[in-house]
């Protein structure tokens, strides 16, 4: 059994139909990217999975449990996190503010403290500025934070939307090797990207969408030769 | 001498502005919203009071307690009833729901105790102090607001930054879909927040019904029009800013009362609001509105 399963999904904002029936599926372990242009969905597939914006039809399943309609809040409980579009850390709090934020949902201080080690350790540049309010932080420096937010709650699975937006190249480069460490220490990584070739390089597998429909799927390596694809999202 | 009589009075009466202002101010940071029915919250608190107190014949504080109690339910109830349903309708349609609950609790005040003014016997008992030869008077009222007020400013602000429900406030008062994503339950987490003002509204009912003990469905209107002054005064959405504008805006009036004109002291302090924010428009303790894309 997959650890998160979309069924059918769609979604609507008003009268128009964002998400038009898809289903996905991502298994223990995995990294799977969702590419595809501005405007295909691939947010609004996050935010509905993550429980901030209602489905209209359609199921999300994760480890089992039905969490179609279960607010946002108790999912993170379950063991899921999302980093956000726009990074969205809490720009009035300190880094380290932010960090204890994103173990809101434990109790255990001691393991709280384990988690913000590890942390500070994929992320020394968050530990030199620990006392910084996070608004003062550079684009890069802030989805570091994001992220380092989102692993506070030691998910199992972690959603990341459009990490590389906004980011200098280098930036790019040190997120994608952050991401790829994530994976290895066993979280499942769901992610949205509009940079497909470096979404495709870390994946396993990946879905294309287009226009709030799934338009191809497969085995990461395969769609990144595929010549629909690479004409399409790859600019070759 | 009589000026520092003046001044102790009206930081006593900025005490209870702060109070109120606390509620206004928390209220909007957390919920974005301006709940205008908050002055009348402390006249139900002042009217609790009364009936437990003069009908029933129980002690003052049994008054005040139930009085905190009867305010947090009804606070977190409005909220529910009237604001709730309208989280992601626009900022004008909740300003005039709010206006509307105002109405409604002046009204249903008016229909249980009538217009008549009810005459309301203080809460406090401890005796007048007297200083400097007998030069200086405060009241047992004076003292105890005083007191009150800044237990409670500082119990609240070491509230926010060490409990996790006071993280919680920080977190929705920046951003709902964010702290959503912490694993925050945001709407109890806004009702938290109106349990708190309100309960602060009853503490004020009861402290300026005392100062001032005349009580009509109306008490609640002007000083909850002046604490909102108080807290905009001070930047609308700060809690140390809605203590020191609460403070500002009693020494204000009581000063221009001694001095210049009681018939005009309100004209005042409302003039001196608009100076402020001509000056500085968030306020002073406000902060400065920047985005970052």
């Amino acid at each position: 059994m997959a650890m998160l399963e979309v069924k059918d999904l769609e979604v609507h904002y008003g009268v128009i139909k964002a998400i038009k029936g898809i289903s996905f599926e991502v298994n223990q372990g995995e990294v799977i990217a969702l590419i595809g242009a501005n405007g295909a969905g691939k947010t609004t597939i996050l935010h509905t999975v993550t429980g901030l914006i209602p489905s209209s039809k359609g199921t999300i399943t994760f480890e089992g449990n039905d969490i179609t309609r279960m607010p946002g809040h108790k999912i993170v409980y379950l063991g899921m996190a999302h980093v956000p579009e726009g990074r969205r850390v809490f720009s009035q709090l300190t880094v380290l503010q932010n960090l204890k934020m994103g173990a809101y949902t434990r109790k255990d201080k001691k393991e709280i403290e384990d988690t913000l080690k590890m942390v500070y350790q994929k992320f020394p540049r968050l530990e030199e500025r620990k006392n910084q309010t996070a608004g003062t932080l550079s684009g890069g420096e802030q989805q570091m934070l994001a992220m380092g937010r989102a692993l506070m709650s030691h998910p199992k699975i972690i959603l990341m939307d459009e990490p590389s937006m906004g980011l200098s190249p280098i930036f790019v480069e040190e997120i994608f090797n952050i991401i790829r460490e994530i994976s290895k220490s066993g979280t499942t990584v769901l992610l949205v990207e509009q940079n497909a070739k470096k979404a495709l390089s870390i994946a396993n597998r990946a879905y294309v969408l287009e226009t709030g429909k799934i338009a191809l799927q497969g085995d990461a390596d395969v769609l990144m030769n595929d010549e629909s694809v690479k004409k399409a999202y790859l600019g070759e | 001498m009589s000026f520092i009589s003046y001044l102790i009075n009206g930081i006593s009466l900025g005490s209870i502005y702060a109070l109120i202002a606390l509620g206004y101010t928390m209220v909007y940071g957390i919920a974005k919203m301006l709940n205008f029915a908050h002055g009348d919250i402390i006249m139900i608190g002042g009217y609790t009071i009364f009936v437990v107190m003069n009908t029933l014949g129980m002690p003052p504080i049994l008054g005040v307690l139930v009085a905190v109690v009867v305010c947090t339910i009804l606070g977190v109830t409005i909220e529910k009833i009237a604001y709730k349903p309208l989280r992601q309708a626009s900022p004008l349609a909740v300003l005039i729901t709010a206006i509307g609950v105002s109405y409604l609790l002046q009204n249903v005040a008016l229909l249980i105790f009538g217009a008549n003014t009810k005459l309301f016997t203080s809460v406090v008992s401890i005796p007048a102090i007297s200083l400097a030869d007998g030069q200086i008077n405060l009241s047992g009222e004076t003292t105890v607001t005083i007191v009150v007020s800044v237990v409670i400013m500082v119990g609240l602000m070491l509230f926010i930054r060490k409990s996790k429900t006071g993280q919680a406030m920080l977190a929705v008062s920046e951003d709902k879909g964010a702290a959503e994503l912490m694993g925050i339950n945001v709407n109890a987490t806004i009702a938290v927040t109106f349990a708190i003002g309100s309960a602060l509204a009853a503490i004020a009912g009861a402290l300026l019904c005392s100062a001032y003990p005349t009580l009509t469905p109306y008490t609640g209107a002007m000083p909850g029009i002046k604490a909102f002054v108080a807290a905009v005064f001070g930047g609308i959405g700060s809690i140390p800013g809605a203590f020191i504008g609460g403070i500002l805006l009693g020494v204000i009036e009581n000063l221009s009362k001694a001095y210049i004109s009681s018939q005009m002291a309100d004209a005042i302090v409302f003039a001196v609001l608009i100076v402020v924010l001509l000056v500085k428009p968030t306020g002073i303790l406000g902060k400065k509105i920047s985005e970052k894309v």
